[in-house]
């Protein structure tokens, strides 16, 4: 049994099929890199963990507890953060309200001053805008107010869609650093990404999803070196 | 509905026949701006004052109705129509609870009263909050993700029902509201400013405030302005927004039933179809304040309690609608986001 355990879910937008039975599991301490291409389920797959979409068959299991049909107000309490795709901050709130939003569900207030710093911490520019309208942020300080955001809630697994896109590539290199910096602190990281190479290069372990299926897995490298991934997301 | 008028509006004012139309729109309201003024000068200034007293007062329950409106348009971005006979189904509750608790006109102006009063006061409330919680739930929450047209005709024909239900309840007829307050007042100017004018500007002053603090410091005042901006984003964080939003639509019905006991108790009447009109008139004020924006509804209220007051007293009644309208027109096509109405990088 990992912390999460995804078990054959097939999830549905109407009458179109997102998902067919996609099963992954995450360890604690993992980066777990999710990669495939537009359209592939990604984003559907961290919404139904999440609870914004839900599976009509198979199982979604958090640390022990099933959280299939709980809806995503309940599942952020059991522990799961999730950075979504488009970054969905509140544009009219500051940097700092923001962040605060992300405390909203924590029972532990008196741990709040230091994980701001935490955040202050992995992104200094955040602190510099700390009074900024979160609408007014350039994109790349969008995307690290939105892993901010998640982190508040001191997720007990951090799921983030898409954290490079649109990125510098300098940007994109500070988001890959802090990333692993925060699963160094200890957060296990649900990563998608289009970004292949670079998510496979800090995964311990990823999964390879093509029309809603899982077609591959493996652990970071060996996809890397598999001839069918440096094909269809490498561009080798 | 906002943003599409926007582009319409772009492209008119900055076309040469729209400047011209800016100018004569312009010239128009100075006019009447100007003959409005001539007449107060002329009627001197202790009618003034009393038309002012008349107009602030008005403009309170105006504030209290218009401020569900734009809450719930805050959240949701959903026009109530049916907030307006909420309006009208707390006056009828509150003339019910009346007897019940021991008010009848033989205990007018009396100490006794306050008490049984507010207690009248509370249990309308309540009430008028449960009812718009059960609408929300039966008839809007399962058309959230429907084209926007169809919570607005869904919000339409419930304006209809409540009428309806009012209809069957007291008939067509006015029905009258016993005159519990003091009719006394006090002579300042050569203006009479009565004990009813102060009870109602210091009533709803308080609910108001009290409102603006609550949505400004409470945990649901955070979630309510964080749904307002992204419902995914709010359940992410940990908030329930359908809680959230029955709470709004609870809140919207609370002032409703308030301002419904306050304008029996001014008026001492009532009369089942009440709402569309005072409805039209709140709604005007919201979107004259800048719809979604409290404050903006609470001075977008005032304002057009005091033009209609100044209207009636100093020109044709009968067009007091017709200016209404007009100023909800020249909002709308040249300031859409109202007086107070928040421009914002929406990315
Ligand atoms: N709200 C929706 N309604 C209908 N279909 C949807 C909806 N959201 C996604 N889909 C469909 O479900 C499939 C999976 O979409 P999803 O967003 O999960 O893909 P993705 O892997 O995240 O793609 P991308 O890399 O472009 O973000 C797509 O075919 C998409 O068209
Ligand atoms: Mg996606």
């Amino acid at each position: 049994m990992g912390l999460l355990d995804v078990a054959g879910i097939n999830v549905f937008y109407g009458r179109v099929q997102a998902l067919r039975g996609v099963s992954l599991s995450i360890n604690p301490g993992e980066i777990v890199a999710l990669i495939g291409s537009n359209g592939a389920g990604k984003t559907t797959t961290l919404r139904t963990i999440s609870g914004l979409n839900h599976a009509t068959t198979g199982r979604v299991v958090f640390d022990g507890r099933d959280i299939t049909a709980v809806p995503a107000h309940d599942v952020v309490r059991a522990g799961i953060g999730h950075a979504p795709e488009g970054r969905r901050l509140f544009p009219r709130m500051i940097v700092f309200d923001n962040l605060m939003m992300g405390t909203y569900a924590r029972k532990d207030r008196a741990g709040i001053p230091a994980d701001v710093a935490r955040v202050y911490d992995l992104f200094p520019r955040l602190k510099e805008r700390t009074k900024q309208l979160a609408g007014t942020l350039s994109g790349g300080e969008q995307q690290m107010l939105a892993i901010g955001r998640a982190l508040m809630a001191r997720p007990k697994l951090l799921m983030l869609d898409e954290p490079s896109l649109g990125l510098a590539p300098i940007l994109c290199e500070t988001i890959f650093r802090v990333l692993t910096e925060i699963n160094a602190q200890g957060t296990p990281i649900l990563l998608v990404e289009q970004n292949a190479s670079k998510a496979l290069d800090i995964a311990h372990r990823a999964y390879v999803l093509e029309t809603g299926s899982i077609v591959q897995t493996g652990t970071g490298k060996e996809l890397l070196s598999s001839p069918d991934v440096q094909r269809a997301y490498l561009g080798m | 509905m906002v943003g599409s008028l926007k582009q319409a509006r772009i492209a008119f004012v900055e076309a040469p026949i729209g400047r011209l139309v800016n100018l004569l729109v312009i010239l128009a309201v100075l006019y009447v701006i100007f003959i409005l003024a001539m007449k107060v000068v002329g009627q001197g200034p202790s009618y003034f004052l009393q038309i002012l007293t008349f107009g602030v007062a008005n403009g309170a329950i105006y504030a209290l109705v218009a401020l569900g409106y734009t809450m719930v348009y805050g959240i949701i971005e959903l026009i109530n129509f049916a907030h307006g006979d909420l309006f009208t189904l707390g006056g009828f509750i509150s003339v019910f609870l009346l007897p019940i608790f021991g008010l009848d006109a033989s205990k007018a102006g009396t100490a006794g009263i306050i008490l049984p009063l507010l207690a009248v006061f509370i249990v309308t409330m309540l009430i008028c909050g449960a009812i718009n919680v059960s609408i929300e739930r039966v008839a809007y929450r399962p058309l959230r993700r429907a084209p926007r047209l169809a919570p607005l005709i869904t919000a339409v024909g419930m304006s209809f029902v409540l009428e309806g239900v009012m209809f069957l309840w007291k008939g067509p007829f006015n029905v009258p509201y016993p005159n519990l307050l003091p009719t006394t007042g006090f002579v300042i100017g050569g203006a009479t400013i009565g004990v009813k004018d102060i009870f109602v500007i210091v009533v709803a002053g308080i609910l108001m405030v009290v409102l603006a603090l609550f949505v400004s410091r409470s945990r649901l005042g955070k979630a309510m302005r964080a749904t307002a901006q992204d419902q995914d984003a709010t359940e992410l964080m940990g908030i329930d927004i359908n809680r959230t939003i029955a709470a709004t639509f609870f809140i919207g019905a609370v002032l409703a039933g308030a301002g419904g006991t306050i304008f029996g108790l001014y008026y001492n009447t009532m009369v089942f179809d009440l709402g569309f009109s005072a409805g039209l008139f709140a709604f005007t004020a919201a979107v004259f304040g800048g719809i979604g924006n409290i404050q903006g509804a609470a001075l977008g209220g005032l304002l057009i309690g005091l033009i209609t007051a100044l209207w009636d007293g100093y020109m044709e009644s009968t067009w007091t609608q017709v200016i209404i309208f007009a100023i909800l027109i020249l909002v709308l096509v040249f300031r859409p986001t109202g007086l107070l109405g928040m421009r914002v990088p929406e990315k």
